[in-house]
């Protein structure tokens, strides 16, 4: 009996133990984190910048192009002298598309990377995810290509160099309407993608205001495969457009599927259809669709040829509108960097905010009051299963 | 309305014969050694994956579709034979007299290790699988579409399930699978080479989820790593609902379970789809627990 009271005394000791180490640890690296923040970044010759982004995943194109363009913004720099003579060191990690994964790896770039910004992510829930996090500990974010408006209502903190979606939306249905002259639209959101959903709001209000009539509106979520049923509900409201405001992948096979089963609507998409592998998985059931983007390679003003002409040389590939916007993001970021009084994350979110009138590649950005990004949307239209070609540019 | 209904069925039939032929892959381990090859939903990831390469390679020889398909096909199983009797020979032969919890968790095991060992040697991004057969419309200007791949998917599935059927009740295989399956021990005492029957269930099970996944592949062509999981997921809930053990029950299964979700996307909402698959699987436990074919064998103790 005594023996075994003393056993268990020993394991009780043992848990405490190990909570009571857990608990310390946890606290410790609290307290580092936050001194860190407030006297973090420029000690020495550097300035950490920090990335998060989906190199792998179903996503992982937006993750790769985006840094590319980051990447390739930050060389410019360095080469022209860094920022007040600081050499600019980019940090990058892979969050493999989740959000969870990006609030994870935020923290650590906060907290042991000690970054004074921050940039990224691509997809509106990983940067609401993560802009959490970055708001909490006071670091600025640029998240380059997030749509949804609820990203920067995270905080003061978190800027954007890309329209919202209200914007997005709202250009499609104008396009709709008097660009092509349709006015029977059914609208096919990807529930789980708060992007998606934002879209497709946006397009109905839009829409309707114009007189347009949305005959469908249903739903399916990111991850399905079969959408079939959907979309046979679709055909029999037979309209004259669908606005899949998807992602890539789901919109290659809802494309897909939708032309096996005969529907012939014009489709519609924003930004996520952006990437070659669209073509690859719908085929020639994409083709004649269109997108609204953030810039064309083939609009023919200088700065953009001039972007288009570097990145194919140090990448040997045409950039995509990720690429552009990561490459904008950085630019602006580091522009904020130059005008800022000090070199402190404070400091740079004060001349984030007053952006205004930033000629970048992907048009003249100027900062909101919201930390929105006002600037220009161009459609698409997938000619054939290699080619994305420019229509029009809408403005704000 | 009609036509839209027919439609559902078109489309409900082509997912379900899917569900049906991995399904089988579960029923029939399950028959013969009573426990879950978790696994078994990877096996038929890696078959899509096989035959996704199979594919790229051989392209360039062969210009018939035909040919192609069948060739990918049958590559296809035999990779998933190959990889289901590895598993079979490493993981589950030595506990084959260990409790049966042991070897669920192993194959849980499994399952987990050739996920992420499938994202580390083809990469999270998803692949597209290549067309092997041009698509062609077959029932034109009926406002009702089915097209030939939709038609390939059933056909093959019920050729696949025939032969099945067929082995399991009228060949001496299959009678020695059913016996192994009754009672392993007497049959090993009757003179059955029980390792050997152990082996051909495998094989037969891999292989259909071999030609599942190429089915599969043709109709969404959209491959990675973690595709096993929701389709083994359903798979299993459709087994379950048949009776799991029951060849017949799983096939039906499958079948049901397709049709539910196509009619659940189309008459209520795409968000209620996995809900009902898996509340089927509640209710099936909840008030017949050996499903719809099975008979309820009391545990022995």
């Amino acid at each position: 009996m005594t023996t075994l009271s003393a056993k268990t005394l020993f394991r009780l000791g043992l848990v405490f133990g190990i909570f009571i180490t857990l608990f310390n640890t946890s606290c410790v690296k609290k307290e580092g984190a936050t001194s860190g923040a407030s006297s973090n970044s420029a000690l020495g010759n550097e300035i950490l910048i920090g990335e998060y982004g989906s190199m792998t995943g179903s996503e992982s194109t937006f993750g790769v192009s985006t840094h590319k363009g980051i990447l390739m913004a930050l060389d410019e720099v360095n080469k022209a002298g860094g920022v007040n003579g600081k050499k600019l060191v980019l940090k990058s990690y892979d969050d493999q598309g989740q959000a969870s994964e990006a609030v994870t790896i935020i923290t650590k770039l906060i907290s042991q990377d000690k970054v004074s910004l921050i940039l990224g992510e691509v997809a509106s829930s990983r940067s609401i995810a993560a802009g959490a996090i970055a708001q909490q500990y006071k670091i600025p974010m640029v998240s380059p290509s997030s749509t949804n408006p609820k990203v920067t209502q995270v905080g003061d903190y978190i800027f954007r160099v890309c329209f919202i979606d209200p914007f997005q939306g709202s250009v499609m249905a104008r396009f709709a309407i008097n660009n092509l002259k349709l006015k029977r639209a059914a609208v096919f959101r990807d529930i789980k993608a708060d992007y998606s959903v934002g879209l497709a709001n946006f397009f109905v209000e839009e829409y309707k205001k114009m007189g347009g009539e949305i005959v469908a509106d249903v739903s399916y979520a990111s991850g399905d495969m079969d959408f079939k049923s959907q979309l046979t509900s679709i055909k029999g409201k037979s309209p004259d457009v669908l606005f899949i405001p998807g992602y890539y992948t789901e919109v290659g096979l809802v494309a897909r599927q939708a032309r096996e089963l005969g529907l012939k609507a014009v489709l519609l998409g924003g930004d996520g259809w952006d990437s070659e592998k669209l073509t690859e998985i719908g085929g020639d059931a994409v083709v004649g669709g269109y997108f609204s983007n953030h810039y064309s390679h083939e609009d023919q003003s200088p700065v953009v040829q001039n972007f288009v002409a570097q990145f194919k040389s140090r990448y040997g590939e045409i950039p995509s509108g990720l690429a552009a916007q990561g490459y904008d993001a950085a630019m602006v970021a580091v522009g904020a960097m130059k005008r800022a009084s000090e070199l402190s994350p404070k400091a740079f979110r004060e001349a984030m905010a007053q952006t205004k009138n930033f000629q970048g590649v992907t048009g003249m950005i100027t900062i909101n009051e919201e930390r929105n990004a006002v600037k220009p949307a161009v459609v698409l239209k997938v000619v054939d299963r290699q080619k994305f070609s420019y229509i029009t540019t809408i403005n704000p | 309305m009609l036509q839209a209904l027919l439609q559902n069925i078109i489309n409900g039939m082509a997912q379900g014969s899917v569900y049906a032929l991995v399904a089988l892959g579960y029923t029939m381990v399950y028959g013969v050694l009573q426990f879950i090859n978790f696994a078994h939903s990877d096996i038929f990831m890696l078959g899509a994956f096989g035959g996704f390469f199979l594919a790229k390679w051989l392209s360039p020889f062969i210009s018939n579709p035909l040919i192609l398909l069948i060739a990918v096909v049958i590559g296809s199983m035999a990779f998933c034979v190959a990889v289901g009797l590895t598993i079979e020979r490493i993981a589950y032969r030595p506990l084959r007299t260990a409790p049966r919890l042991n070897v669920l968790i192993t194959a849980i095991g499994v399952s987990l290790f050739l996920e992420n060992f499938g994202q580390i040697i083809f990469g999270a991004d998803p692949q597209v699988f290549p067309s092997l057969i041009p698509t062609h419309s077959l029932l034109e200007g009926e406002g009702l579409v089915l097209n030939n791949i939709q038609l390939t998917v059933v056909v093959v599935s019920l050729l696949l399930m025939l032969i099945l059927h067929w082995i399991v009740r009228h060949t001496k295989l299959g009678i020695a699978m059913r016996a192994v399956s009754f009672d392993i021990e007497v049959a090993n005492l009757m003179g059955i080479p029980t390792d050997t029957i152990i082996l051909f269930t495998f094989t037969i099970g891999s292989s259909l989820a071999g030609a599942a996944s190429i089915l599969y592949g043709l109709s969404y062509p959209k491959i990675e790593p973690l595709l096993g999981m929701m389709i083994g997921l359903k798979a299993f809930v459709a087994a379950v609902f048949g009776g799991i053990g029951s060849i017949m029950g799983a096939a039906v299964g499958g079948i049901v379970l397709g049709l539910a979700e196509s009619f659940t996307v189309y008459y209520v909402s795409s968000t209620f789809r996995d809900a009902i698959a898996f509340g089927i699987l509640i209710l099936i436990l909840l008030f017949r627990p050996a499903g719809l074919f099975g008979t309820f064998r009391r545990e022995k103790v």
